[in-house]
């Protein structure tokens, strides 16, 4: 088993025709079982043509509704990426899972507002999306360095989640699903609602959490964790040697008011009884001590 | 992105927040001029810096003459104004607002962030004008109101008064304050603005409420869709490097450290950073190469970390997803020979065509120290810098 896909999961990619969905897309299909996932692509006026032998409607509605897809990614510029999410929400979908970067904020906000009380979940945007190995790869993640296995990992970070993928892989640790929830200040399922899938998924048996400054996200996972998680949590987070407001790349990752710092928390972390890191060239190692100590 | 004081209140203004009248003056000869237009009894002279503080470090002097009004303004223009929000040597003071002084009864707090657990934008008021907000919010953080607004409603005239009431606006003035609270918020979100501060709100002595102080930091992400705001940047401001580097979309942020560091992925960058001072190092940049590093990218960024006298070694740390191992290792070599590198380099290399990168790097000829893993990385530059 796995969270959120697996090898029976029914993909469309929203902005398939450019040339980074088309590049993704290609790569995800294959990958694994990625011929029979990835089924349908949505870009509103080229219904009836194909890409790579995936079929291309006008909308959401109709992907869905011809191919039985229930979840999308989405790869649409960032200007239009908000209102792409909003077609999916509105179409019903399970899963939404955004790669895009840029997206302002403030469309972001409504959005959100806009998914309250709709059954659609969110991961990202500005991620590098999510992998069952050996089964289903949806995102711009490389799928060698995954192994098939029983840790779970979640992240805010694209390349840091490959590092802590790949520590773990070397020491002979393959993984269950791998998260990127996103690097954005206003996104989708957050560290915690993964780690409530994770504790309740049999296949699980360890999870290795990635953090960076900005926000309390990580906090308020960390305190669940505390009281709730009945697996192993090992935990880095990103960021010591930031200044204070400064932008560190991605649009969450900001240190401001004197909060958010990754000392504020690795503490809480700590306390919280999950076994963190300063050392990202650790992150597998510490997992290893860990399961075997 | 952030923009001067004056900048603000002109946005403010169109927003119908009511502000003192004054303008913005690049000489002596101009703030006198503006001074004598404005007329007195007094006047306020404003280092006009991105950065707060700006009274407690001597930019801001309230004047009773026009005489003065050029002492002042001869003073604070061209002066390195320290503030604790400025580095050690200051920001040169190139831009002034001269302002009518104005009789303050009181001073009051209003702001607004995005609240990122909420996701919403959320108001925060408090009847501690004046000072930081983050400072009341440490020592009395019962005297900061905040309420969370409903983006499909807005901030209703309800909730302007309740918090309005809540601050110790008095009841003439409600109608003002409603005014403000409900400009500054359309403001926040028709700029996309990502913070938006009026610091302090002053009831006056004839009962009037002014914008004394205004800040506003807007959402990058959104610049696309405001030319108005892109117009407003002013990049004396900022960091040259830092500049130059956004022309490459390159991500690219200046510290004070020694080693140089350029890695693909903002998450694996600061992790780079980090690892390097817990081996002993400081760094001396973060530098997101994004995840289409071209040879010419890699060259520029070689070039921005070059630039700083204190460079005394350079960590690559690159996970090839998309971005193969080989292209990169081929655009540092290429780098290093057109930029003649003189400090030791650093090269880790993992993810797709990981060996033929290392083999790239290894037949080049040049003196690249290549590293197994980040620890092992962390390890080498620092002894390297140590040495250079």
């Amino acid at each position: 088993m796995s969270i959120l896909i697996n090898k029976n999961t029914k993909v469309m990619t929203q902005g398939m025709t450019g040339k980074v969905g088309q590049f993704h897309t290609l790569h995800c299909k294959n990958y694994a079982n990625g011929t029979n996932c990835f089924v349908a692509g949505v870009t509103p006026g080229k219904a009836g043509q194909s890409y790579e032998g995936i079929p291309i409607f006008n909308s959401v509605m109709e992907a869905s509704a011809q191919t039985g897809a229930t979840v999308s990614v989405i790869y649409v510029p960032p200007a239009f990426a908000a209102a792409a999410i909003d077609e999916a929400v509105e179409a019903g979908l399970e899963l939404v899972i955004c790669i895009t970067e840029g997206i302002p904020v403030h469309d972001m906000l409504r959005t959100r507002y806009k998914m309250q009380g709709k059954k659609t979940l969110l991961i990202g945007p500005n991620c590098p999306g999510l992998i069952t190995p050996d089964e289903i790869k949806i995102g711009i993640m490389p799928g060698h360095i995954h192994r098939k296995g029983r840790i779970g990992v979640v992240s805010r970070s694209g390349t840091l989640t490959y590092e802590a993928v790949w520590q773990l892989t070397e020491l002979g640790f393959g993984q269950s699903s791998c998260v990127g929830i996103g690097g954005d200040p206003i996104n989708g399922m957050k560290h915690l609602s993964v780690m409530k899938l994770f504790n309740d998924d049999p296949e699980t048996d360890a999870v290795v959490m990635v953090g960076e400054i900005g926000g309390s996200d990580e906090e308020e996972c960390a305190r669940w964790i505390k009281s709730n998680m009945q697996k192993p949590v090992v935990g880095f987070i990103a960021g010591i040697t930031a200044p204070l407001g400064k932008r560190m790349g991605h649009a969450g990752a900001i240190i401001s008011g004197g909060q958010g710092g990754a000392e504020d928390k690795l503490a809480v972390m700590e306390e919280c009884g999950i076994q963190i890191t300063r050392n990202p060239a650790e992150m597998g190692k510490v997992m290893k001590h860990v399961l075997k100590g | 992105m952030k923009i001067h004081e004056y900048q603000a209140k002109e946005i403010l203004r169109q927003y119908g927040v009511p502000t003192p009248r004054g303008s913005v003056c690049f000489s002596v000869d101009e703030a006198i001029a503006v001074a004598q237009q404005l007329g007195g009894p007094v006047w306020v002279v404003k280092a006009q810096i991105h950065a707060g503080g700006r009274g407690q470090g001597g930019g801001v002097k309230v004047v009773n003459s026009v005489q003065d009004v050029g002492t002042r303004a001869g003073e604070i223009l061209g002066m390195q104004l320290v503030t604790h929000q400025t580095n050690a040597n200051g920001q040169l003071v190139r831009r002034l607002l001269i302002e009518e002084g104005v009789q303050i009864a009181k001073e009051y707090y209003i702001g607004m962030v995005i609240d990122r657990s909420k996701q919403r934008v959320v108001l925060m008021a408090s009847s501690e004008g004046g000072m930081e907000i983050e400072a009341v919010a440490a020592h009395t953080p019962e005297k900061i109101h905040k309420i969370w607004i409903n983006p499909s409603s807005g901030l209703t005239d309800a909730e302007a008064d309740t918090v309005a009431r809540q601050i110790g606006i008095p009841n003439s003035a409600l109608a003002q304050a409603r005014a403000c609270l409900q400009g500054l918020y359309r403001a926040f979100v028709e700029k996309d603005a990502m913070l938006a501060e009026i610091n302090p709100l002053v009831l006056t002595a004839d009962q009037n409420l002014l914008a004394l102080d205004a800040k506003i930091n807007f959402d990058s992400n959104a610049l696309f869709r405001h030319p108005e705001i892109v117009a407003l940047r002013d990049l004396d401001e900022e960091d040259p490097a830092e500049v130059e580097a956004s022309q490459f979309d390159l991500s690219y942020i200046s510290l004070n450290g020694n080693i140089g560091c350029l890695v693909n992925g903002a998450g694996l960058a600061m992790a780079t950073m980090d690892i390097i001072k817990l081996y002993g190092g400081m760094p001396a940049n973060f530098l997101d190469v994004g995840g289409g590093a071209s040879k010419e990218k890699v060259t520029e960024a070689f070039k921005l970390m070059l630039r700083n006298p204190n460079l005394r070694a350079i960590l690559v740390n690159i996970f090839g997803g998309i971005m193969k191992c080989d292209v990169i290792a081929e655009g540092v070599v290429a780098a290093a020979r057109e930029v003649h590198l003189k400090v030791p380099l650093v090269v880790r290399l993992e993810g797709t065509n990981v060996d033929l990168g290392k083999k790239i790097l290894a037949e080049s000829g040049l003196p690249i120290i290549s590293a197994g893993d980040m620890a092992d990385a962390a390890a080498k530059v620092v002894t390297a810098a140590k040495g250079a």
